[in-house]
């Protein structure tokens, strides 16, 4: 039962994985010179690693959503989360080198600041800024669970909560006076751990640390859904009364998960804001969190290989139609969503084993 | 009150389970009515009543769901159900069977039970579970008990209706506990398992305390030692099958028609 969950094929493909991105990109993106058929540009690097940090926020979905049935659609807030708490400290690595050459962002400059505002002490360090990626989004989502787990608020209910979580957090940041650059947000990074941050060097070693990740939040997932605990997640999804008269108490395993979910996305955050070199309010949109949604819904939920899948197939699909039909991008989503629900309800990876898949 | 009792205080012959005087009521409606209720230990009571006669709800006040407006519930003498989670409720020893077997349907007949077995059940210590043998024997054991012992690794979801009443029942006796609560645990059963459930009853009776909750008087008469009538959330009768069966108020509101 529990062998099944990723299966021979999977680990094959696991393993493959692996190698394309530490083996066949860094030679082909490195060590192939520019100019050469068989070189990789920097733009097909960010590109998957971009997809590829989506790929750990929706197997952080998943785990919330395919296993233990909770459908939290603001999990963009805790990817943006943990992309400030990194942007801060990128804003920081540029030291003098912006517009005004102040020791100040630059749009603090513009609004005529003096000096940094509480929130940004320490953000001068690497270390400080990991440890608010992770504690930033746990905090929030132990927080917030607590009240919305304790009160018992489920399903529909569940959901919309966590889009007007998403949505206020988003006009909180488009404040200017709220410190992190208004609708601009960061951006003009210069400079990771004392490393130029655009030279080929540091995006695939950004790029690598992303799969490395994604690798490890796979195992991970695939560890605490195959233990008991795993199996109390899909026994609160399926029969929550049972468990609480089993002698379990949902409220401490969905906190646990959901924060755990919401953990797994800051990182992802952080590893994807020097990669695309942006984080503004606009990932906070409800949208961009049901879009999360669709990636787990389009691959197959409850089977963590699915989220990867769809993430990566949505994404480049949405790549691909954002440069060919730009307006029409949002329709095919819609539609993609629609086809999925209807003739795959177990996503693309259901429909492909056709059977399996029971978790 | 339990200090006015004191030859009641020995867990043998104890009162496992008092209900006193306990009244809730929903938007108006008194679903219970200063309901008083005991259960010794070891004791198999049935209850039975008309629709809406409170029985359901009495299962949810004794096992934490539905909190009483007026009134006590103690388990044991001195645990105060009312002030106890679901979760805790269950952890001090009473399991419950609901009308509609509720199950893990996508987890197997093994997991459904390993799920259900006493254990400390805390997030920590259930991520680095691991089952040793002596578990895996109370399960295989219990497997025995309600008779899914050749399938432990069929999906509960695809068990027959009476298969998935006893996987219930079997996940209840996984908790190991001391007072079982089960509403209608032989309906949609043939004739021939409502008479295994009832040998299955009378072999529990003693080790635990169970509390039957059924319309189905047939079975109720064949394991029926003592009787508690419900109507209109009150009690309105108790004793002997054959004392009951022959009150005139039971006859009226319940039986006779």
């Amino acid at each position: 039962m529990t062998e099944r969950l990723y299966g021979a094929r999977g680990w094959t493909i696991l393993g493959a994985g692996a190698v394309v991105a530490f083996v066949l990109f860094p030679v082909f993106n490195l060590a192939v010179p520019a100019g050469h058929p068989l070189h990789l540009s920097n733009f097909w690097v960010t590109l998957a690693g971009k997809i590829l940090s989506y790929a750990i926020v929706a197997v952080a979905l998943d785990l919330v959503w395919g296993y233990a049935g909770i459908l939290s659609l603001g999990h963009g807030l805790f990817f943006a989360l943990g992309g400030y708490a990194m942007g801060m400290y990128l804003m920081r690595q540029i030291g003098r080198e912006g517009q005004y050459q102040s020791e100040l962002p630059d749009f603090m400059v513009f609004l005529d600041w003096k000096e940094f505002p509480w929130h940004w002490w320490m953000s001068e360090h690497f270390w400080w800024a990991a440890l608010l990626v992770v504690l930033v989004p746990g905090l929030l989502a132990f927080v917030f669970g607590f009240f919305a787990f304790r009160s018992r608020v489920k399903g529909v209910y569940f959901s919309i909560i966590t889009q007007a979580l998403t949505f206020a957090a988003m006009l909180l940041f488009f404040r200017n006076n709220t410190g992190f650059g208004g609708n601009n947000g960061f951006t003009d990074f210069k400079r990771i751990l004392g490393l130029p941050i655009t030279t080929p060097g540091t995006r695939m070693a950004l790029f690598a640390l992303t799969a490395a990740v994604l690798i490890a939040t796979l195992l991970l997932a695939r560890w605490v859904v195959t233990s008991k605990f795993g199996r109390v997640l899909t026994a609160i999804r399926d029969a929550e009364q049972r468990v609480m008269f089993c002698g379990y108490d949902p409220v401490h395993y969905k906190l646990a998960v959901f924060t755990a979910s919401a953990v797994l996305c800051g990182i992802a955050g952080a590893l994807y804001v020097p990669q695309v070199g942006i984080i503004n309010p606009s990932e906070m949109s409800p949208a961009n969190s049901i879009e999360i949604a669709i990636w787990v819904a389009v691959g197959g939920r409850g089977t963590l290989a699915g989220a990867v899948l769809g993430a990566g197939l949505v994404n480049a699909a949405k790549s691909y139609f954002t440069v060919l039909f730009p307006e029409y991008w949002l329709y095919f989503l819609g539609l993609i969503f629609i086809i999925v629900t209807l003739f795959m309800p177990r996503g693309v990876l259901g429909a492909m084993s056709g059977r399996v898949a029971r978790r | 009150m339990m200090a006015a009792r004191p030859a009641e205080v020995s867990l043998a012959h104890g009162v496992v389970l008092y209900l006193n005087g306990i009244s809730v009521s929903f938007d108006g409606f008194k679903a219970l009515n200063n309901l008083s209720l005991a259960i010794d230990a070891g004791e198999l009571r049935c209850v039975i009543g008309p629709n809406g006669a409170g029985k359901t709800t009495m299962m949810d006040v004794i096992t934490g769901k539905t909190r009483p407006d007026e009134g006590s519930v103690f388990f044991n003498q001195t645990v105060d159900l009312a002030r106890l989670s679901e979760a805790q409720i269950a952890h001090a020893g009473i399991g419950r069977k609901f009308q509609k077997p509720t199950i893990f349907e996508p987890l197997t007949v093994f997991e459904n039970l390993e799920l259900a077995m006493k254990a400390d059940k805390r997030v920590r210590t259930t991520l680095r579970a691991k089952l040793g043998a002596e578990e895996r024997g109370r399960i295989e054991a219990t497997m025995r008990l309600v008779r899914l012992e050749r399938e432990p690794a069929r999906i509960a979801g695809l068990l027959s209706h009476g298969e998935k009443q006893w996987l219930e029942i079997g996940m209840l006796l996984m908790q190991e506990p001391k007072l079982l609560l089960l509403d209608e645990p032989v309906a949609g059963m043939s004739d021939e398992e409502s008479e295994r459930t009832a040998e299955l009853f009378l072999s529990l009776a003693g080790q635990h305390s169970l509390v039957v909750v059924e319309h189905d008087m047939a079975f109720i008469e064949s394991i029926a030692r003592k009787v508690t009538v419900l109507h209109e959330g009150s009690v309105i009768a108790e004793g002997p099958m054959n004392q009951v069966k022959n009150d005139p108020r039971v006859i009226e509101v319940y039986l006779g028609r």
